[in-house]
């Protein structure tokens, strides 16, 4: 559905993207991963064609980014991070206004108004101002926007972030119903490691505008080696070769005073590795998440310094004032 | 093929329609901005017009109705340029963003935004053609016609100059230079408040590269009959005008930034 090559774009002599390639498949909901300033939304401009790369393209629904920039705005719909419905309107105008710009005929306008606003359940809240609308419903009526013309690659750019848990797990319900009866192939950009693994069927990590990962978000937990130990010790710690000496550990690191034991089936498995073991302090045990994987995989930390999340904090306050 | 072509129109109707409702409601909610722009011009109408009427000036009429034309201008001039020049707002939100990534060129998103900037001149013009009524103001069909032929036509020049400014500019700060330099000198060197017919040399030369000049002048002599040139040769010009600025508010626009 989406091919990208060897896609470059820099600003100045900063490498927003660098050399990015990858796939997306037919109605899979695939997930962009990385800190904020990875390129994960100048990826996604670029692909929406509002960006030019500066090297490399990239294919649309068959369609080429550069060249057939009309063919891929009729086939994708995009939620962009900042707010981008107008809030002195009501819902039902803001779809009105998008249904006429994406030409969907006369007959069937209002029909697909209505199918949209049910699936995002909005069908109630149709003819109140967005601004009465909560962060969460904002954002679901902009979903519901970008569905309207029946796209087949539906963008959202952070579709949570800003929310509350509680706006954050229906959006979630959300998500999962409109891949299954819109049947259109999503691409999400997060920095939440548990929505991309509740949500993902596949995930690309970026960090410094490259893929450092592509994979199912089981089979990169997977790559991790297995469940997690960490092992604290009072004394000195015992060499490597005590912890693989066993079949089921794949891999030990060993800091200070404490060893980190990557190991298949904790449950059976741990009485033998810590019964000869002297001087332990305390034990730790989890199985690997997302973070895990990033961290090991970059080296860097999730919560980056944000050159774009400063607007909505300034929106936010231009609101109150 | 007809078909097609048929079709292909129906839709950028459509979407000029949809660009033109978003802004006519937007313009008809925001209650502050109508009341704001409307009750500007009334401040200038009443107390500079009273206020420097009262001083005896020699211009064939009072001061007042004299000023009438050139403060319909004004009301034309502020609501335009500002309308365009709202874009810069657009892209602060992603409004922006969520129309370029439908498939509409740019030029329709243009005529779209002029058409909306228009429709609020057109708005604004009435009601203040209202008040001149009490004012001693006499219209007949062939002046109103005028007048709003006048004001559609400088509007639709002015959206496209707000528009070429707005998408150069790119903070919400340009705004601010774009009030002291453009909609105010257009505003005064217009001849709103005073005869051009005997100005120095410079401030003359001024006058006749601003083309509210030839709106203020054709509305004066449409009401009035008190033109420094003909109304024909006015709406010559202020066509003019009008093309330029608005084939290179067209450049402008499609060569923007859309992120």
């Amino acid at each position: 559905m989406i091919i990208v090559k060897n896609l470059v774009k820099k600003y100045g002599d900063f490498y927003a993207l660098n050399g990015l390639s990858f796939e997306v498949n037919e109605n899979e909901i695939f997930g962009l991963l990385g800190p904020n300033g990875a390129g994960k939304t100048t990826l996604i401009h670029i692909l929406a064609t509002l960006l030019k790369p500066t090297k490399g393209g990239a294919v649309v629904n068959g369609y080429d980014v550069l060249h057939n920039a009309t063919k891929v705005r009729e086939s994708i719909g995009v939620v962009f991070q900042a707010p981008s419905s107008d809030d002195i309107l009501t819902g039902y105008e803001n779809l009105k206004i998008h249904a006429l710009l994406y030409g969907i005929p006369r007959g069937t306008r209002e029909k697909r108004i209505s199918e949209v606003l049910k699936l995002v359940g909005l069908e109630g809240r149709k003819n109140d101002q967005v601004k009465k609308y909560s962060g969460g419903m904002r954002r679901r009526l902009e979903i519901a926007r970008g569905l309207l013309h029946h796209p087949k690659v539906l963008f959202l750019d952070e579709p949570t972030l800003g929310l509350d848990p509680q706006s954050r797990e229906s959006m979630w319900t959300y998500i999962k119903e409109i891949v299954t009866e819109e049947k259109v192939t999503i691409i999400l950009t997060t920095h939440y490691m548990e929505e991309a693994d509740m949500l993902c069927d596949r995930i690309g990590f970026i960090s410094n505008g490259k893929i450092i990962a592509l994979n199912s978000p089981s089979n990169l937990k997977q790559e991790m080696g297995g469940d997690i130990v960490k092992i604290n010790f009072i004394g000195d710690i015992p060499s490597t070769e005590t912890f693989t000496r066993f079949d089921f550990v794949h891999k030990v690191e060993l800091e200070e005073n404490t060893a980190i034991v990557y190991m298949d089936e904790v449950n059976s498995n741990m009485h033998s590795l810590i019964k000869d073991l002297k001087g332990v302090r305390t034990i730790e045990y989890k199985k690997p998440t997302l973070n895990d994987v990033f961290l090991r995989l970059s080296g860097d930390s999730l919560s980056g310094d944000s050159p774009e999340g400063g607007f909505m904090q300034r929106y936010a306050q231009y609101k109150k004032s | 093929m007809l078909s097609t072509r048929n079709r292909k129109l129906k839709i950028i109707l459509g979407q000029l329609y949809a660009l033109w409702l978003r802004e006519f409601k937007v313009f008809l909610r925001e209650r502050s901005r109508l009341v704001a722009s409307t009750f500007n011009p009334l401040l200038w109408l009443f107390v500079i017009g009273s206020g420097l009427g009262s001083t005896n000036l020699q211009i064939g009429t009072d001061y007042q109705k004299f000023i009438f034309p050139g403060i319909i201008c004004m009301s034309v001039i502020f609501t335009s340029v500002f309308f365009g020049s709202y874009i810069i707002w657009d892209r602060k939100f992603d409004f922006l963003k969520s129309v370029m990534v439908a498939p509409s060129s740019r030029t329709t998103v243009f005529v779209g935004k002029t058409l909306g900037g228009m429709t609020t001149s057109l708005l604004q013009v009435a009601i203040i053609l209202v008040i001149g009524v009490p004012l001693g103001i006499n219209y007949d069909a062939l002046s109103l016609l005028q007048i709003i032929s006048i004001a559609l036509i400088l509007s639709f020049g002015l959206t496209s100059l707000g528009l070429t400014f707005g998408s150069y500019i790119e903070s919400l700060e340009g705004f601010q230079l774009i009030v002291s330099f453009v909609v105010f000198p257009l505003f005064f060197l217009s001849g709103a408040l005073f005869p051009i017919d005997n100005l120095p040399a410079w401030l003359s030369f001024i006058t006749l590269i601003d083309p509210a000049t030839y709106s203020v002048d054709a509305i004066r002599n449409s009401i009035l009959h008190l033109g420094t040139y003909s109304f024909e040769l006015d709406l010559q010009i202020l066509l003019l005008f009008t093309l330029l600025i608005t084939l290179l508010g067209i450049f402008s626009f499609k060569r923007m930034k859309a992120v």
